[in-house]
């Protein structure tokens, strides 16, 4: 597989890092003179898929590299899945399924999902702007070569009724530390669902949000503009990034002392942990960051800490590196070798 | 805040329950909200799909929307992937383009309990104006061989008439090669 391992498009340039990881926006399409996935045999699923490789060639010429996802390990596609590129649907059953992935612009194209094509753009940070003109106009040579399904009424036609109009997701992942630990993130997040966007916990097991880290997005995509849908969803991203850095000013006022031990604690177990588990070292991580983004960290730790090690600590990444171990023990400690690897550098 | 049930973890899980107008308010752990019967916040997937089914099986005959009423629907079949409207009511997934048109009556309704909304206000597709524009363009086509007929100018409307099948004929050759 064409893949580079350690991923890079978390680690690069972007808005607002301090609390926005990413950012991504997902197109849901289908074709005319196909049946729906959920509804279609096998054969007719190679059918797209053979008449998309010839009708999409130009996407090779433009960076591209198509896989059959069947065509791919087990490692592979769950490497896929953890960096985001892929749906777990997409990796846990790969039967009939296909990609078409840019490594260099963080783009894919999923094959055979839940609609003909997921189309998906990622970025490191806060930005929709670029990521919209981006995706828009993939959109656009697409659909000169390929016949949407499409009404005017409704839009883009998708499987789900969930998807129809723009069949546009658009979602940040956010680092929210302070307002978990200060207690106000369930008051706040119950205020987002008000303006028809959804937030769930990501990044680890259970509720997920061992690592403070939420997603983001719209529920809404019929009757509003791509832009609209867009907008509102950047507008409330803004007031929750200025929550967010409030929250910070004040814990940082009230409980200093606390927050700078527990922040080098955490620093200290990663540093000389001998086995670790995947949430626990995301909880680390995660405190990490946090003290990185308020200055409570003055010794030299790499910037890009979290971000480099968000993704190559899971285990799919771990399999992937060290070549396919499957012993959880051993798992657990080949993830604190490479954090301590990584702190013990500096 | 302490669980109730276990009262050792924190408190994540809120949970309101009015029974009989009576307002029960009830604060879970995580795992003892787990083990809670009410509430089944493990499987995800399934409560979203079950949540869609109850929206989709909705009687919407009293309401606005609703042009024609319910009994019809058993007898709604996609002629193309053969999805049956109750089939549709219980996956919550349409099965192919057609039915959206074999389904129409039903779904401003649906989609306006989903998204608040039942028209497209975004981006166009590409391929289905270009479509659009070649058929406003053979129906003027039409109207004009037809005044040229009227005109008894049938040198005319014999010029429109090639003109008309020339572009059904490179409508077919695209589609054939899509």
């Amino acid at each position: 597989m064409n893949h580079k391992l350690i991923n890079d498009w978390l680690i690069e340039e972007g808005k607002e890092k301090d609390v926005i990881l990413s950012s991504r926006i997902r197109l849901a399409r289908n074709l005319k003179k196909y049946t729906f996935p959920n509804r279609s045999s096998g054969v007719e699923k190679n059918q797209l898929i053979n008449d998309l490789k010839l009708k999409l060639d130009f996407l090779i010429a433009d960076g591209f590299n198509f896989y059959l996802m069947n065509d791919l390990d087990k490692v592979q596609r769950s490497v896929l899945h953890e960096e985001h590129l892929i749906s777990r649907e997409h990796a846990e059953n790969p039967a009939d399924k296909a990609l078409f992935l840019n490594n260099d612009k963080h783009l894919s194209i999923m094959v055979n999902e839940e609609d003909h094509l997921r189309i998906q753009i990622l970025k490191s940070g806060f930005e929709f702007n670029n990521i919209w003109t981006l995706i828009n106009k993939l959109d656009d040579q697409l659909d000169q070569k390929l016949e949407y399904a499409f009404s005017k009424k409704w839009g883009y036609l998708t499987s789900c009724p969930t998807n129809v109009g723009t069949a546009l997701r658009a979602s940040v992942m956010c680092h929210l530390p302070a307002l978990v630990l200060s207690g106000r993130i369930d008051n706040i997040l119950g205020a987002v669902g008000k303006f028809g966007l959804t937030v769930r916990g990501i990044a680890g097991e259970g509720s997920g949000s061992e690592a403070e880290l939420f997603q983001i997005s719209n529920q809404i995509t019929l009757g509003l503009s791509e832009e609209e849908i867009i907008d509102k969803l950047e507008s409330v991203i803004q007031q929750i990034i200025a929550e967010e850095r409030r929250s910070r000013e004040f814990l940082l006022r009230n409980n200093y002392i606390k927050l700078k031990d527990n922040v080098l604690r955490s620093l200290g177990i990663l540093k000389y942990a001998y086995q670790l588990e995947e949430s626990e070292a995301l909880k680390y991580l995660s405190r990490i960051k946090f003290g990185q983004d308020t200055n409570l960290i003055k010794e030299r730790v790499d910037q890009d800490l979290f971000a480099k090690l968000l993704f190559e600590i899971k285990d799919a990444h771990l399999e992937y590196k060290f070549k396919n171990i499957i012993d959880q023990e051993k798992l657990k400690i080949k993830r604190a070798e490479v954090i301590r690897n990584i702190l013990n550098e500096e | 805040m302490l669980c109730e049930k276990c009262g050792a973890n924190k408190a994540s899980v809120h949970l309101t329950r009015i029974i009989n107008g009576k307002k029960e308010e009830i604060h879970l752990c995580e795992n003892c909200a787990r083990n809670n019967n009410h509430l089944n916040i493990d499987d995800n997937n399934l409560s979203f799909q079950s949540l869609l089914s109850g929206i989709l099986n909705h009687d919407f005959s009293n309401e606005e929307f609703s042009v024609y009423d319910n009994n019809d629907s058993h007898k709604l079949v996609c002629p193309n992937c053969g999805l049956s409207y109750n089939e549709f009511t219980e996956k919550g997934f349409f099965g192919c383009e057609k039915c959206f048109s074999v389904f129409e009556h039903k779904l401003d309704a649906l989609f306006k309990k989903v998204h608040g909304n039942i028209r497209h206000n975004g981006k166009l597709s590409i391929s289905f104006q270009q479509n659009l524009e070649v058929k406003s363009e053979i129906t003027d086509l039409k109207k004009a061989m037809q005044a040229a007929v009227e005109k008894e100018n049938f040198e005319k409307a014999a010029e429109i008439r090639d003109q008309i099948h020339a572009i059904n004929e490179d409508m077919e050759a695209e589609k054939d090669e899509s």
